[in-house]
């Protein structure tokens, strides 16, 4: 059954239009890449999925109810979003700042209790975050500032986790440890991962899928060996490129031609 | 926190132009708690119908303007934003102005009243200034339009002053420069009523500023209505620093201070920055306006100039400390 399907989407800022003629669905428990050139609309492709835009024309649907009719609070329950970057201004520990991953599940008059605390610790445990609980979120590095924001995503519990090009930050022991946990929560609880990424190479080896955008349109969508071809990376990205197989998995591999 | 208000509340009871004993001082506060309100002694009269309703008085001021500081440094994610920026002081003023003009100080309620209406229509005029009538809010607009239209309203308040005869003058610079000595109990009991209520909702949604400070995108993929969450902490913050503004006049910096020095202290939570900003910005402006009761006594300096007096230096600190 599908947890997202989007029909017929357009979306403009002011009168840039940005998504036309979106449609697609995602399964539930698929790993799902996006992939294009800059201002092709991948990030607000995301927005709406999350519901924190809502579509000018055509139904975005989240368990087949539309994102505008869900409550802000339901649809965080379901859906987490790793955004690229916060900018913070004020100065909140590492651990408040995963603690609020837990706000969709508590209401306004109850603090958090034991097991909320759990999943927190859980959650910043898994992303090896746990050492700088304590420390302040504006003192850490760019990479470890993302690993907290991808602990406050998994406190929020989501059946379905949006990642904004959140690897490009990881060191690679890091982003090994990350995708490992994707793959596990994947299968272990069914998660459906949705990623927005620069790194054909990182979407042909770990989507079930890939959607390639151009200019706010669906160019390309399917398994990897059917997006990531070399006329595809032409037309879209407008670079020469190599394209083989992973000798050890046969999914394609890319290297530039320059 | 809580101590802290206790000692300097006790502390500015025993100090002011008539010396009253420590001892006597607490024999009638004894005596008043034990229900017995009876007025003996002159010691009394001064202690209970002069300072102890200044002090309230004092505090309440103190508590809205630190909430209010909080909350719009939050909601505008700017820490340079207090209750002032929004007009607030600018519409008040200019409302206070006309009433003394209009000779509405000969009425109950006269002179107050119309500050508080002249803040509400400004905040609102800020507001539409903004665009906020129409889809969401830009902070910054927010900011600009606040700062505009208080530039508007100094100049239609220094052309005010320059028109008005001695006597005007006299009371409208008071107003101006902050003044908690002319506020009835009633007033006070107003204030009060509107500082606990005002506090019992906003801290109710106290949490959803956490994560509002950490931008609108995430609060709101965070599960809080943004926009919603923020109009209201826009209204319930208004009112509340709206009449402390109408009843004490401008008294600067509490409001931008005393939050940036608890978030020092005690974290960016705002479960627990409104009530320890509360009860600090409290005990900040009772122990400011004792020092303006007491440096000149019997003559008393308006509490606003005590409180630049402290605020530009830790302004000025705080750059320093941030360009570290």
């Amino acid at each position: 059954m599908s947890i997202i399907s989007a029909e017929n989407i357009n979306f403009s800022y002011a009168t840039k239009p940005v998504m036309e003629n979106v449609s697609l669905t995602i399964d539930k428990a698929q790993i799902v890449a996006i992939i294009g050139p800059n201002g092709s609309g991948k990030t607000t492709l995301l927005k709406i999925i999350n519901g924190t835009l809502f579509p000018d024309a055509g139904q975005m649907l989240i368990d087949g109810k539309e994102t505008s009719r869900w409550s802000r609070k339901d649809i965080a329950q379901k859906v987490a979003i790793v955004p690229q970057e916060t900018a913070v201004i004020f100065p909140f520990y590492a651990e408040e700042i995963v603690l609020m991953g837990r706000f969709p599940h508590l209401n306004n008059y109850r603090f958090e209790d034991k097991k909320d605390y759990r999943i927190v610790h859980e959650a910043m445990e898994k992303t090896d975050t746990i050492a700088f609980a304590a420390r302040r979120f504006d003192e850490l590095s760019a990479g470890e500032r993302q690993r907290v924001l991808i602990a406050r995503a998994l406190a929020q519990e989501p059946k379905v986790l949006l990642l904004d090009e959140s690897t490009v930050f990881l060191d690679l022991k890091h982003q090994a440890q990350f995708l490992a946990l994707l793959r596990q929560l994947n299968t272990a609880q069914q998660l459906t991962v949705i990623f927005v990424t620069h790194d054909i190479n990182l979407a042909a080896q770990h989507a079930d899928r890939i959607i390639l955008l151009y200019s706010g349109k669906i160019y390309a969508i399917g398994k990897p060996a059917e997006v990531i071809t070399a006329a595809n990376i032409k037309e879209v990205y407008d670079v020469d490129s190599l394209i083989d197989q992973n000798p050890q998995n046969g999914l394609p591999r890319m290297t530039l031609l320059t | 926190m809580i101590l802290i208000f206790l000692v300097i509340s006790a502390g500015s009871l025993l100090a002011g132009s008539v010396h009253i004993d420590f001892g006597h001082v607490s024999r009638y506060l004894a005596k008043a708690l034990t229900g017995d309100f009876s007025i003996t002694s002159q010691e009394e009269l001064i202690l209970f119908s002069v300072r102890l309703p200044r002090i309230i008085f004092a505090g309440i001021v103190g508590a809205s303007l630190s909430l209010g500081g909080v909350i719009f440094q939050a909601i505008l994610r700017n820490p340079l934003a207090d209750p002032y920026v929004l007009g607030i002081s600018g519409g008040s003023a200019l409302g206070a102005i006309i009433g003394i003009l209009l000779g509405a100080s000969s009425f109950y309620l006269g002179v107050p009243l119309l500050a508080f209406l002249g803040a509400l229509a400004t905040v609102f005029l800020v507001f539409v200034v903004a665009g906020g009538t129409r889809g969401p809010l830009p902070d910054n607009s927010l900011l600009l339009s606040g700062v505009v239209v208080n530039a508007f309203f100094s100049a239609a308040i220094l052309f005010f002053l320059s028109i008005v005869n001695n006597m005007e003058l006299h009371s409208i610079t008071f107003w101006l420069m902050g003044d908690l000595s002319r506020a009835s109990v009633k007033e006070i009991c107003v204030a009060a009523f509107c500082l606990l209520a005002g506090f019992v909702l906003l801290y109710t949604q106290a949490r959803k500023l956490n994560l509002i400070v950490q931008g609108e995108d995430t609060a709101l993929q965070l599960g809080v209505n943004v926009e919603r969450t923020k109009q209201w902490f826009l209204v319930v913050t208004s009112l509340i620093t709206a009449v402390a503004v109408s009843l004490a006049g401008i008294i600067g910096f509490v409001g931008i201070m005393v939050p940036h020095f608890m978030r020092l202290v005690f974290g960016s939570d705002h479960r627990l920055l409104l009530p320890v900003s509360a009860l600090f910005g409290a005990s900040f402006l009772i122990v400011a306006d004792t020092i303006a009761r007491v440096v000149f006594a019997p003559a008393e300096l308006p509490v606003g100039v005590i409180t630049a007096l402290c605020g530009a230096p830790y302004f000025i600190f705080l750059l320093k400390r941030k360009s570290h």
